[in-house]
C-alpha cells in the first residue's frame, strides 16, 4: 500500500465504504499512521538518521532559557499555559523523619524560579527539563483515530495539522503531559524536536539555548555522535519505563522522585 | 488566569486545561442509554419474555431517539468538526476511537431495520388508510410494498428476531467499546483497567432499563392509561438483577486497586476522598445503586399496593439514571482531575455558555425526547401497551 493518506482520502470518497474499510485496515496497520511517506526536503534523507536526546539533570540550573526559546522558535501561544518543553523543580525537605517533595514548574519554568523555601530546610534540590520523549512505541500515535499523529522514519513524532480533527485523544494517551491543544489551529500540538531545524543540520532551539549543556541532541545511528558517547559512558534512565513507551529522551542522574 | 486553588500538588504544566468536558461525559451516557434500551427490547424480541412485549417497540424507538444524537457531543467537541468525517475514510485502526464511525453506523442500521420490521404492519395499514401527504409518508416508509399477509408477517418476525440476535452483541460491542476508549489508556491509572468495558456495559443496561421505566410511566400518565403492572414489575426485576452485576464490578475495581496499592494509589485515594467523594460515594454508589437496590427488594416482597410500588420503582429509576450519569462523570472528569505526574490534582469547572459548555450539553440531552415524541407520533407503539 504505497499511497499517501491524502490520496487515499480522495480515493476513499469514491469507492464504496466496504472496500475502503478493507484497504484502510491494511494501510493503517502497515504504516502506523504515517501521514507522510517522503523526506521533508530534498537534501535530507530521513532513512540515514535516528534522532535521540539526552538530558543531564545534574547540569540544569533552571534558568528557563530553553523553554523560552522553544515558545519563540515554534510560535507556541506565549500567554497560554501550553508548553512543548518545561523545567520541573524538585525540592526535598525534611522535618524529623518526614520527607516531603515539593515539585513545581511555574509557567513551565520560563521565568525562572523563586526561592520560597529557606535554603536550610532543603535537603536536596534539582531541576528536571521535560520534553516529548519521541517514544519509539508512542501511545499518542497508537490512539489517534485518523492517523494524524505519526512517527517519521528518523524517529520524530509529529502532528499533521492539516489532518488532525482535534479530538484530543492523543493528549489523554500521552503519559508525560507532553501534548497540548492548540486553540489557534484547533489541533493537538507538541514538540517536534524542531524538525524544521534538524533536517537542515541545526540543533533544536532548546539545545541551542541551554547555557550549561544540560540538553544534548544527536543521531543515534552515528556511533561518533556526542549523545552516543554519553549513552555509552553514563548510567541512563528514561521516564516511566514501566509503561513500555520506549522513550528516546535519555536522562542522566534521574532521581526516583521524578515521574 | 487560572485560580491556583483549583490545583493541588504538582500537575504537568500542560494539564492546566482539562481537555474532555461535560460533552464527553454525555457521550458514554447517551450510548449507554441506547444500548440499555435496545437490550431491554431484546428481552422480548430475542428471549421471548412476553411480559416485556408491551414496551418492546417503545424501547426500540427510545434507542433510536438517543442513537440519533449520540454523535453530537463528539462532533461538537472536536477542534476541527468538519474533519470529523475523516474517521470514516481513514480510520487508524490501532486507535480504539477509530472504529466508532463504523460501529455506530452498523448499529444504526440494525436499530432502524428492527424498528421497520416490527412496525411494518402498522405502516402498511396506515398507508392504505390515509390520504394525501400522510399516505405518501407511510407508503414511502413501507417502501411501497404492501404485503402484510400472514406469511409475510411471519417471515418479518423471524428476520426481526435474527436481527435482534445480532443486535445484542452489537449493542454490547457499541458500549463495551466506549469503555475501552477509556480502559485502554495506560497513561491514566484511573481509566486503565480491563474491567472498564464490562463496567460500562452493565451500567449502560441499568440506565437503559431505568430510562425505559420512566418513559413508560410518563407516557401512560400523559395518555391517562393504566400501567401494565406485570410489565413494570418485570422491568423492575431486571433492573435489580443488573444493578447487582453493576455494583459487583464497580466495587471489584476499587477494591483491587486499593488492595494492590500500586504507585498510583495515593493519588487515587485523594481523588476518591477529595475530588469526587460526593459524586462517587454519594451519587454513584449510594443514590445510584444502594437506595434503588433496597427499594426494589421492597417492591419485590411487598404484596398489592400497586400505586406505592410504582412510586418506589419510579424513584429508583430516577436515582439510577442520575447515578449512572455520575458514574460517567466520575470516570471522564475524575480521570482528568488527577495528574499523570501522580503528584497532584486539578479541578474541572464547567462553563455554561461555550462550545463545550453546559448549554450545548443540555440541548443535546433534550433533543432525544423531542425526537422520541415525533417518532411515537409517526409510529405509535401504544397499542401494545393496552392489550
Ligand atoms: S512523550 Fe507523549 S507525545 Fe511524545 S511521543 Fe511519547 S507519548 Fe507521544
Ligand atoms: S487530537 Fe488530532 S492528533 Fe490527537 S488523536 Fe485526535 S486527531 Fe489525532
Amino acid at each position: 500500500m504505497d499511497i499517501s493518506r491524502r490520496e487515499f482520502t480522495k480515493f476513499g470518497c469514491r469507492i464504496i465504504i466496504g472496500a475502503a474499510a478493507g484497504a484502510t485496515i491494511v494501510e493503517s496497520i502497515a504504516t502506523m499512521g504515517a501521514a507522510q511517506v517522503e523526506s521533508p526536503n530534498k537534501d535530507y534523507d530521513w532513512n540515514e538518521h535516528l534522532w535521540g536526546y539526552v538530558v543531564d539533570t545534574r547540569k540544569c540550573i533552571g534558568c528557563g532559557r530553553c523553554a523560552n526559546a522553544c515558545k519563540l522558535e515554534n510560535e507556541v501561544p506565549f500567554d497560554e499555559p501550553v508548553y512543548r518543553t518545561w523545567i520541573e523543580r524538585y525540592r526535598v525537605t525534611r522535618e524529623g523523619n518526614e520527607e516531603t517533595v515539593k515539585i513545581d514548574s511555574p509557567n513551565g519554568g520560563i521565568d525562572g524560579f523563586i526561592e520560597d523555601i529557606p535554603a536550610k530546610e532543603i535537603k536536596k534540590a534539582f531541576y528536571v527539563p521535560k520534553i516529548c520523549n519521541h517514544c519509539d512505541n508512542p501511545p499518542c500515535v497508537q490512539v489517534c483515530p485518523v492517523g494524524a499523529t505519526y512517527m517519521t522514519e528518523d524517529g520524530v513524532v509529529l502532528v499533521d495539522y492539516e489532518y488532525c480533527i482535534g479530538c484530543r485523544y492523543c493528549i489523554q494517551g500521552c503519559p508525560y503531559g507532553a501534548r497540548y491543544f492548540n486553540i489557534e489551529k484547533g489541533t493537538a500540538d507538541k514538540c517536534t524536536w524542531c524538525y524544521h531545524r534538524i533536517t537542515k543540520g541545526l540543533l533544536p532551539a532548546c539545545v541551542q539555548a541551554c547555557p550549561v549543556g544540560a540538553r544534548k541532541f544527536g543521531d543515534l545511528k552515528d556511533p561518533e555522535s556526542e549523545i552516543n558517547k554519553i549513552l555509552d559512558k553514563e548510567r541512563i534512565n528514561v521516564l516511566k519505563a514501566d509503561l513500555g513507551t520506549k522513550p528516546k529522551v535519555y536522562y542522566v542522574g534521574l532521581d526516583r522522585e521524578v515521574r | 488566569m487560572v485560580a491556583e486553588d483549583l490545583i493541588w500538588g504538582y500537575i504537568y504544566p500542560n494539564e492546566i486545561e482539562i481537555q474532555w468536558s461535560i460533552l464527553i461525559v454525555l457521550y458514554p451516557y447517551i450510548t449507554g442509554l441506547v444500548a440499555g434500551a435496545f437490550i431491554a427490547s431484546s428481552l422480548y424480541h430475542v428471549f421471548g419474555k412476553q411480559e416485556i412485549k408491551p414496551v418492546a417497540r417503545f424501547a426500540l424507538l427510545t434507542a433510536l431517539a438517543f442513537l440519533l444524537v449520540a454523535t453530537l457531543p463528539l462532533v461538537t467537541h472536536l477542534g476541527n468538526p468538519l474533519r470529523g468525517i475523516e474517521i470514516m475514510f481513514t480510520p487508524h485502526l490501532t486507535s480504539a476511537m477509530s472504529g466508532f464511525g463504523y460501529i455506530y453506523s452498523f448499529y444504526l442500521i440494525i436499530v432502524v431495520l428492527e424498528i421497520w420490521l416490527s412496525f411494518r404492519e402498522d405502516i402498511v395499514k396506515n398507508a392504505l388508510k390515509f390520504k394525501g401527504w400522510k399516505k405518501l409518508m407511510y407508503s414511502s416508509l413501507a417502501l411501497f410494498s404492501y404485503d402484510i399477509s400472514e406469511k409475510a408477517l411471519h417471515s418479518d418476525e423471524k428476520f426481526a428476531r435474527k436481527l435482534a440476535i445480532i443486535g445484542i452483541p452489537s449493542a454490547a460491542f457499541l458500549h463495551g467499546y466506549v469503555g475501552f476508549i477509556f480502559g485502554g489508556i495506560k497513561a491514566n491509572p484511573w481509566w486503565s483497567t480491563p474491567l472498564m468495558p464490562i463496567i460500562f456495559l452493565m451500567s449502560a443496561i441499568v440506565s437503559g432499563i431505568a430510562l425505559l421505566i420512566l418513559l413508560y410511566i410518563t407516557a401512560s400518565w400523559l395518555r391517562k392509561k393504566v400501567l401494565n403492572y406485570k410489565t413494570l414489575f418485570s422491568l423492575a426485576h431486571y433492573l435489580w438483577i443488573f444493578l447487582i452485576l453493576d455494583v459487583t464490578l464497580e466495587l471489584l475495581e476499587i477494591i483491587s486497586m486499593k488492595y494492590e496499592s500500586l504507585e498510583e494509589i495515593e493519588i487515587i485515594d485523594r481523588l476518591l476522598s477529595e475530588k469526587i467523594a460526593t459524586t462517587f460515594y454519594g451519587v454513584q454508589l449510594t443514590m445510584g445503586i444502594f437506595i434503588p437496590f433496597v427499594l426494589l427488594i421492597l417492591v419485590m416482597v411487598m404484596k398489592n399496593r400497586e400505586k406505592l410500588k410504582t412510586l418506589m420503582i419510579a424513584v429508583s429509576s430516577i436515582f439510577v439514571v442520575i447515578g449512572v450519569f455520575a458514574m460517567r462523570w466520575n470516570v471522564v472528569i475524575g480521570g482528568q482531575e488527577i495528574s499523570k505526574s501522580l503528584s497532584g490534582t486539578n479541578t474541572y469547572v464547567p462553563v455554561f455558555f461555550s462550545q463545550e459548555g453546559v448549554l450545548p450539553a443540555l440541548i443535546i440531552m433534550i433533543l432525544p425526547f423531542i425526537i422520541l415524541t415525533v417518532l411515537t407520533y409517526i409510529l405509535p407503539p401504544w397499542k401494545d401497551m393496552e392489550t
